[in-house]
């Protein structure tokens, strides 16, 4: 769609009324930059002060005497709860949860969108419609039945490490989360695929079949090396909202060595004894929001294209 | 890929010609729906059976652990009756309130906000690459991060109030975030930020989607560009207004993390949302059945917006 105000309509209003337009429009547009851009400087600034200059001066005044000292705390010595060790161990909780629960769920979701495109049968709809759904659901209404079943489990895994010595990741904070988010985060890749291959031609998967091309290998061969941009959509996706996780993370790993980063974050800010370092806090909510922000930088022209390819409609 | 291709013409009439064939292309059939078949079941499973176990539980009289006898609508009879407990507030009152408010402003404005930028930025803006994403990196962030981000901007004591004060403005005065009234307010702002750039993405696509033959027939024909935008371009962003409502409905009745990390729950809970509420009946005040019945309703409440838009998808797909 070309731009309304282009000097293509007659020049009616006259040269100088266009002008005041651009003004107003590109104020407008600085105005909501800042507004976008506000919190993130404020929490960076921040984390770059010392408490000092803190208590003393202006939140949005650039840091005087710049430290790295707060990241270094937030990162290795900070509390959470009463462990004083730092975020660093719940950092790694996170990467450990997030990186197979990604994975997984890409991979299953890439092979559902392919069979309820190319391999369609008898009730598709209904199966695509029930997984659909499924993103849909306030967590709320399974968390429960989760937390009980994944209780047993653990105890289950008491009873298997008991007798052999291994307990195949049963009770395991990091396994459980990954395998929750594996779960309900398969109606969103199946959803991404599913409309992504939707516009794949048809007729090359009738091709290839014809030629004798087996299921896995239309798969590898011909859907694969052309699904690169929905991948990255659906990775960094799942990424983004896998790390961000609370509701779960707080239900079934909500205390000790196995919270991940969120949970240590919310309570490393909420911890009220002795002196609240500011400081320390923002240099962990960075810290927090650094691989998120990493991805969206390095690859968000991709996630603005992939949505539109995939998740916007109509 | 053309030598599979090759090789697998040259095997095929052989594979036809044994027996064990059929079982195999049988096998071969089958093996679209062995492949969906673990994600369908977990989904039956983990989503369907467990809010069929929600519900169960609801019925119960659960406290600290859950009980399986059931004794009737005790729980909703209780969520019922606080419903209409507006002084002193319950718990639910205040939850189911807060989310109307936030609910409707949250929606509100990220549509309004998110539709006008996206058409600022479609008038041909220089620099539309460095705002874009600028706008964009919001939902990056967990609501965690950014709950902790705005808890320190809207603090009286050092943020914007404090800023104002000492840039001479001593009279400003701003403690939402403190005030049991407004609290819920805080979280719509910080909701907003968060979301509305995502919202803008979306129609920022929509607009880039619609054909230009349509907007050059319409400004021959002397269409002004605010009638331009009303008849013609709105209109036709309705699909993008629909994917847009639902998936900011979905995140507001999610918004649990923000809550809890903006304000604690404000105090005295006075900016519990649903999601909220459920979660310390569930967990923290062993009112199991409580909490149950309250996640069914969110469910309901979300199903009511779900399924009639699902229905409307799936049905237009095929033609």
């Amino acid at each position: 769609m070309s731009a309304v105000t282009s000097p293509a309509r007659p020049a009616s209003s006259g040269m100088s009324a266009r002008t005041i337009n651009r003004i107003v429009i590109y104020s407008l547009l600085a105005l909501f930059a800042i507004f976008y851009l506000m919190p993130l400087f404020v929490m960076l600034v921040t984390s770059f002060k010392t408490m000092d200059e803190i208590q003393n001066g202006n939140m949005l005044s650039l840091p005087q005497s710049p430290t790295i000292e707060p990241w270094f705390k937030a990162w290795g010595e900070t509390c959470v709860g009463l462990t004083c060790a730092g975020i660093k161990g719940y950092f790694w909780n996170s990467i450990k949860m997030v990186v197979p629960a990604v994975l997984i769920s890409t991979l299953l979701g890439a092979l559902n969108g392919y069979v309820l495109t190319k391999w369609r049968f008898r009730g598709h709809t209904l199966v695509f419609a029930m997984m659909l759904f499924a993103c849909f659901i306030p967590f709320q209404s399974v968390l429960l039945p989760m937390a009980t079943i994944l209780g047993s489990l653990g105890r289950f895994g008491v009873t298997l490490q008991n007798a052999t010595g291994f307990n195949f990741g049963l009770g395991n904070s990091t396994v459980n989360l990954a395998f929750v988010h594996v779960v309900y985060g398969l109606g969103f890749t199946t959803l991404f695929f599913r409309n992504y291959y939707e516009a794949f031609p048809t007729e090359l998967v009738k091709a290839a079949q014809v030629d004798g091309a087996s299921f896995f290998q239309i798969f590898r061969r011909i859907m694969l090396p052309n699904s690169m941009p929905i991948f990255v959509v659906t990775v960094i996706y799942q990424f983004t909202n896998i790390w961000n996780d609370f509701l779960f993370a707080s239900a079934y790993a909500g205390t000790g060595d196995v919270m991940p980063m969120t949970v240590a974050l919310n309570n490393v800010v909420n911890t009220s004894t002795g002196v609240v370092e500011y400081n320390v806090n923002m240099a962990a909510a960075m810290i927090a929001a650094l691989p998120t922000l990493i991805v969206y930088v390095v690859a968000g022209r991709y996630f603005v294209r992939g949505l539109m390819a995939g998740a916007v409609k109509g | 890929m053309s030598t599979v291709a090759e090789t697998q013409i040259k095997l095929t009439p052989e594979h036809d010609a044994r027996p064990g064939a059929s079982v195999r292309s049988r096998l071969q059939d089958l093996l679209p729906k062995i492949v969906l078949a673990p994600s369908f079941a977990a989904t039956i499973v983990f989503v369907y059976g467990f809010i069929l176990w929600t519900i169960y539980l609801s019925f119960t009289n659960s406290k600290t652990f859950p009980s399986y006898d059931i004794t009737g609508p005790r729980a909703y009879q209780r969520l019922w009756r606080w419903t209409f407990e507006s002084d002193p507030p319950s718990s639910w009152y205040t939850s189911i309130t807060n989310m109307g408010i936030f609910g409707f402003l949250y929606i509100g404005i990220c549509l309004a906000l998110g539709l006008f930028l996206a058409i600022l930025l479609d008038q041909k803006i220089r620099g539309e690459g460095v705002l874009r994403p600028i706008y964009l990196y919001p939902m990056a962030l967990s609501f965690i991060v950014t709950g902790v981000a705005w808890k320190w901007f809207l603090d009286p004591g050092l943020g914007l109030e404090q800023t104002l004060h000492q840039w001479g403005w001593t009279s400003f005065h701003f403690d939402w975030i403190k005030n049991k009234d407004f609290v819920i307010y805080t979280v719509v702002i910080a909701g907003v930020w968060q979301a509305s750039g995502f919202i803008m993405a979306m129609f920022l696509a929509g607009l880039r989607g619609i054909d230009g033959e349509i907007m050059k027939a319409a400004q021959i024909d002397g269409a002004s560009t605010f009638q331009l935008y009303r008849r013609i371009v709105i209109p036709l962003l309705r699909p993008v207004f629909l994917s847009a409502f639902i998936v900011l409905a979905h995140l507001a009745i999610k918004s649990y993390d923000l809550v809890v990390a903006l304000t604690s729950g404000g105090p005295g809970g006075s900016a519990w949302l649903p999601s909220n509420f459920m979660y310390e009946f569930t967990f923290k005040r062993n009112e199991m059945a409580v909490g149950s019945a309250s996640a069914v309703i969110m469910l309901m409440t979300l199903t009511a917006i779900i399924v009639p838009y699902l229905y409307s998808e799936l049905r237009e797909k095929p033609r």
